[in-house]
């Protein structure tokens, strides 16, 4: 059996940094290191198949050539399991950050802006098309290639952002790193 | 018979799509469940049946042949555990309905009961009747995907938090097998159980030891083995008690079964007889130490189920046919028996407000049933002659004489130190909860008490909620089938002797998937060994 180099160190790399963050405290960071372990075991199982070759199908590829499918099929498998467990694990992430900022009476608050109309609404939202228009406006001056890279921007507007920064911690509640365990 | 294997798996998750379409109508949702489950006890018995006097069914999915597509093997292994746990998860729903219709609840998170509890029965049967292990791994994740919906139910606090830990804990587990599975194809060429039985004899003995270490941490920690057991008495009492009543019968039992499985088939030496004996005694001391020094009744219970797990672990690492047979009834025992205790806990929960033995008090007489109920449930588990607790154990402790190692002796004082513990417990806590009268509960103090810690999730609260007879009545079907187990402890005994003739010569096993023999595939093999196949 033969593998790729790069594939064996790309998958150690990831086995080690999602083992690493695994570990954190914050759910967040648990998630994370469980996307990367599962997709090093995806690797790991891609590996087993053996070398490379062309693709395995039955009219027009030479036996020698192709390569192991059997392998293939069961990462399609585990990655669609770890798409469905990431999602229900998003799900409870915000529902423990939700218990968390309002506890039980999180559930019983009423909807503030219920009798508005839609006008004041997006009055009330326009907090955040302010932040897409910064970054319209940080695109078009990249596309217009003044030279600017994204870092520069970052750099030439660090009290714009510090002030919006503050700003919004000001307005919405900061998680505490997702949970209070 | 062999239209009914795949049936088993498909029929839950026809009723569970089906329910989960009627969430607004609550009795044709009650309905669905209830048949799709009873549907499947039915043909399981049946299947039980034809496989014990027929030999093996086999099934190759969508015509593809063993080694090449999903292959599902029903033994009489097999078959006796998709009959006893869908007996168990009949009779679980059974309850919940009952639970259901007294609290009168009709909110959302109860309408998602259904369908998800026949995912979960859907993902047992998967994994019982897999054939390879890419499938066994796919019936676990649904079981586990389905659990984790349930453990969560309703989105209490108390629930995320353990829910979480719970989730964490089984998904490292889930990657373990993966990667368990990537080596074996690795090293092996296959997925087929059969086929992979085959071919492990001819590996180096040290890959052997990585490929069997690594199968029996990822099903150790599903199963609550020592070592890896401490997420389980935390994550299981916060779920509602039907729940944890289903779990703690039957999801460790699945870790139990993969593990008799791999063992048995893949190491027919038996090379890892020497770790598992030190793991059994080790579960089975901490487990019931464990459970010594807890005052919440679902609690003690949760550690005495990991504590159990050490008899199944003796009984497999004997792993004489004698040895395996009792191991076969004793996983039967164990799944009745601690589901029906769990059920009693529901109720005494019910009808005492809590299960904290330090408040409960003159149940008695306020509810002389579940005091019978519990009682010889407590009994029964405890290893009192002449239950089936009793029974297996003994059974247990024979085959380990006849083998006669001075490390089995160890192993049967630690059994019988265990049982004598476990029994002990329990009628602490029917003293304490059912004979004492109500008045002396305040500012109780006896030496009996003096060790109990209480659950650090316990509130303290004490809500009384009415019991319906439904509840009552399945609680007591399912104890009368714990005495069943008793009575006909002759045939069922027999039935596990021949289950593990079986299983103790893995070439039954492969001469069922492979009724011609192995040499052809050999040749035209697409795995790693293709090179030299195809040549």
């Amino acid at each position: 059996m033969s593998a790729s180099l790069t594939l064996v160190i790309l998958m150690a790399v990831m086995y080690a940094a999602g083992v690493y963050v695994m570990l954190e405290r914050s759910l967040t960071r648990v998630l994370i290191g469980f996307l990367l372990v599962g997709n090093a075991t995806n690797l790991l199982i891609f590996i087993m198949s053996g070398r490379a070759g062309s693709s395995p199908i039955v009219t027009g590829t030479s036996l020698l050539d192709m390569v192991d499918p059997i392998p293939q099929v069961l990462i399609l498998t585990a990655i669609v399991i770890n798409f469905g467990i990431t999602a229900l694990l998003l799900a409870l992430i915000y529902r423990s950050w939700w218990l968390a900022q309002l506890g039980d009476e999180g559930d019983t608050l009423t909807d503030e802006h219920a009798g508005e109309s839609a006008g004041e609404a997006d009055a009330t939202f326009r907090s955040s098309s302010d932040d897409d228009d910064a970054i319209a406006e940080s695109i078009e001056g990249f596309e217009r290639g003044d030279g600017a890279t994204s870092d520069e921007v970052s750099r030439n507007r660090p009290a714009n952002a510090g002030g919006r920064a503050g700003a919004s911690a000001r307005n919405t509640p900061v998680p505490d790193e997702g949970d209070q365990r | 018979m062999t239209p009914l294997v795949p049936l088993i798996v498909c029929l839950p998750l026809l009723g569970a799509a089906v329910a989960l379409t009627l969430g607004q109508r609550r009795r044709l949702q009650v309905m669905v469940s209830v048949a799709s489950l009873a549907a499947a006890t039915v043909m399981s018995a049946v299947l039980l049946v034809l496989v014990d006097r027929f030999g093996p069914a086999v099934v190759q999915v969508g015509g593809w042949e063993a080694p090449w597509g999903i292959v599902l093997v029903v033994d009489r292994l097999s078959a006796i555990m998709l009959l006893i746990s869908a007996l168990m998860l009949l009779g679980v729903l059974l309850f919940a309905v009952g639970q259901g219709i007294v609290d009168g609840d009709t909110e959302a998170p109860v309408s998602i009961f259904h369908p998800t509890y026949l995912v979960l029965a859907a993902g047992l049967f998967n994994a019982f009747v897999a054939g390879d292990l890419f499938t066994m791994y796919v019936g676990f994740e649904m079981l586990l995907s389905a659990s984790y919906v349930l453990l969560t139910l309703g989105g209490t606090g108390a629930r995320i938090r353990v829910g979480i830990t719970y989730i964490v804990v089984s998904l490292v587990s889930s990657l373990l097998f993966l990667s368990a599975i990537a080596l074996i194809y690795g090293a092996t060429g296959t997925v087929t159980l059969a086929l992979i039985a085959e071919r492990m004899p001819d590996l180096p003995a040290d890959i052997q030891l990585i490929l069997g270490l690594l199968l029996l941490i990822a099903f150790g920690v599903k199963a609550a083995v020592f070592p890896m057991s401490f997420w389980l008495p935390d994550s299981y009492p916060t779920a509602p008690a039907p729940v944890t009543a289903v779990f703690a019968g039957l999801l460790t039992k699945v870790g139990v079964y993969a593990i008799l499985r791999t063992q048995t088939l893949f190491f027919p030496d038996n090379q890892f007889s020497m770790p598992l004996m030190i793991v059994a005694a080790l579960t089975l001391l901490v487990g019931i130490l464990g459970a010594l020094a807890q005052a919440d009744i679902k609690r003690l219970l949760s550690f005495t189920l990991i504590s159990h797990i050490g008899y199944m672990l003796f009984g497999i690492a004997i792993g004489t046919p004698l040895a395996l047979a009792a191991t076969i009834f004793y996983v039967v025992h164990h799944i009745t028996v601690q589901t029906t205790l769990f059920l009693a806990a529901g109720l005494i929960d019910r009808v005492g407000g809590t299960t904290s033995l330090s408040r409960l008090g003159g149940l008695l007489k306020s509810a002389p049933v579940v005091a019978i109920l519990f009682f010889l449930g407590a009994l029964n588990l405890g290893g009192i002659p002449p239950f089936s607790g009793f029974l297996g154990k003994i059974a247990l402790f024979q085959a380990g004489t006849i083998v006669g190692d001075p490390i089995i002796y160890v192993l049967i004082g630690v059994g019988a130190l265990t049982s004598l513990l476990t029994l002990y417990t329990l009628a602490r806590a029917w003293n304490l909860a059912f004979w004492r009268p109500k008045n002396q509960v305040k500012d109780y103090t006896s030496s009996m008490s003096a060790s109990l810690v209480e659950d650090p999730q316990d509130e303290g609260i004490v809500l009384k909620k009415t019991v319906s007879p439904l509840m009552v009545g399945t609680t007591t079907a399912m104890l009368v089938l714990t005495l069943g187990l008793t009575i006909f402890a002759g045939p069922i005994f027999e039935l596990t002797t021949r289950a593990a003739g079986n299983i103790s010569s893995p070439s039954t096993y492969i001469d069922a998937v492979f009724p011609i023999g192995t040499g052809a595939i050999e040749d035209t093999n697409v795995g790693t060994n293709f090179e030299g196949g195809a040549k």
